[in-house]
């Protein structure tokens, strides 16, 4: 009987030890990703702009209850299926946001998902998108990001449920879901088409929103884009952008990009919730990238739209 | 007897307020779509895909005023759910904040509708009333498809 307990004990001991080792970053980081992390050029702050408002920042990350969008002390809480997050100061403040961060530590945290201290973020902050996005966009970002106010004031914890509290734990799903790979261009495409695959599939996170999640928190491949109810609840339902019959096969490309341009669709309705949000940032993107995006989105394969709940009376 | 005449009056009243909470709904959907509608022209030649006309501009900025003015009665505190409608919950936790965006929408097609005299008078004033819409529709609708 006593041997028994030994055994037993040991056994639970590996597996404490292997569940550390395999949820580790470092460990992530052997098994996935593809170790894209040195930029290579020279920093362009404009560039960074560009990445900043494509990437929408500002959308989670400006300091609630004021209008200055270019303040990130955070405070805004998301509520999802798993809880409430609490969105980070990411000013350039040294104490309570990331300004005593190196452009490694930032880039790391776009691509890989690791906080400084080397803890996993949660999924919340978009990193399965942002890993497409190349060192060099992202080290200029980091450059903007750098030359906006710093704001006072760190944000409280995220409000959830155990065991997503075990930050640990994200490493598995990582192991799962996220692969680490930077947006590869297709030559046999225009660059035209490369741009808005690059835009919508890095830094935009169009995907993040417009696509259904399964319990597990992830998106099916067949499923992307296609749209689903909204995860912040409300009853809302997201747009499936796919060219289907159900997304916006009906759109022109030229009428996508207007309506990133503008808030407009095509009958003149104006886009609400979290998208008026998006397009405060897509409106300051060039005519060109938001042509590109459109461009990219009427080439994704159609999709059917999930069933939309049954509305309560 | 006396009970089924009471059941039956139950069931028909239930009937009438969820005809009526439907009927609401449709109404401020209508509503808002004939703004929708009217913002066609405008739109158009801001894009410059028509040719200005001040009379269809004001025509515009006339249907806004009457939306404006018309549409807080329409979200009555029966009609929060149902039909379909895409108005999220804020607006009746918020209903003067609601009411005070119709205001300043109202106000604010009105300012434009005296200010424009001209294609450069448009072109300046009249983005600034469509932002209206992106702003409130941000807090007080939902998400749809």
């Amino acid at each position: 009987m006593k041997k028994f307990a030994v055994v037993l004990a040991v056994l639970a001991a590996l597996g404490a030890a292997g569940f550390w080792l395999l949820t580790g970053p470092a460990t992530w980081a052997m098994l996935r990703g593809d170790g894209n992390l040195a930029p290579r050029g020279v920093r362009s702050t404009e560039n960074g702009r560009t990445m900043f408002y494509a990437g929408g920042c500002a959308s989670c990350h400006a300091s609630t209850g004021q209008d200055d969008k270019t303040k990130l002390g955070g405070g805004l809480g998301l509520h999802s299926p798993f809880g409430t997050f609490y969105v980070p100061n990411i000013s350039p403040h040294p104490r309570d946001g990331i300004g005593s961060w190196s452009q490694a530590d930032f880039i790391r945290a776009m691509r890989e998902g690791v906080s400084p201290d080397g803890s996993h973020y949660y999924p919340s902050f978009p990193y399965t998108s942002y890993q497409r996005m190349t060192p060099d966009d992202i080290a200029d970002l980091f450059a903007h990001i750098k030359t906006l106010p710093p704001v006072e004031g760190r944000v409280r914890d995220h409000a959830l449920p155990f065991p997503v509290t075990i930050r640990r734990t994200l490493g598995l799903w990582k192991l799962a879901f996220l692969d680490g790979q930077t947006f590869k261009p297709d030559p046999a495409k225009s660059s035209e088409l490369n741009r808005g695959g690059y835009l919508v599939e890095g830094p935009g996170h169009c995907v993040e929103c417009h696509s259904p999640r399964t319990f597990a928190g992830d998106i099916p491949a067949d499923r992307r884009f296609a749209g689903g109810p909204d995860p912040e609840g409300q009853g809302g339902f997201i747009p499936n952008i796919t060219p289907d019959a159900s997304g916006l096969k009906a759109w022109s490309k030229g009428e996508i990009a207007d309506l990133l341009k503008t808030g407009f669709t095509p009958e003149y309705d104006s886009v609400g919730g979290s998208m008026a949000a998006v397009i405060r940032n897509t409106s300051q993107l060039t005519d060109a990238d938001r042509a590109a995006m459109a461009e990219y989105l009427k080439s994704l394969p159609p999709r059917v739209s999930p069933p939309k709940p049954k509305k309560g009376s | 007897m006396l009970r089924l005449v009471i059941a039956a009056a139950i069931a028909a009243s239930a009937a009438t307020t969820v005809l009526a909470q439907s009927d609401v709904i449709a109404q401020r959907k209508d509503l808002m779509k004939s703004a929708g509608g009217a913002t066609r022209d405008p739109g158009a030649m801001l894009k410059g895909e028509a040719a200005f006309d001040l009379a269809k501009v004001q025509a515009t900025l006339a249907t806004y005023q009457n939306v404006a003015t018309k549409a807080p009665a329409l979200f009555t505190d029966t009609s929060k759910t149902g039909g379909d409608t895409s108005a999220a919950p804020k607006v009746w936790e918020d209903m003067n904040g609601f009411k005070a965006a119709f205001e300043k929408w109202n106000a604010d097609s009105k300012a434009a509708a005296a200010a424009i005299k001209d294609e450069a008078s448009f072109k300046a004033n009249f983005p600034n009333v469509l932002k209206n819409c992106g702003t409130c529709h941000e807090t007080y609708r939902v998400k749809k498809s």
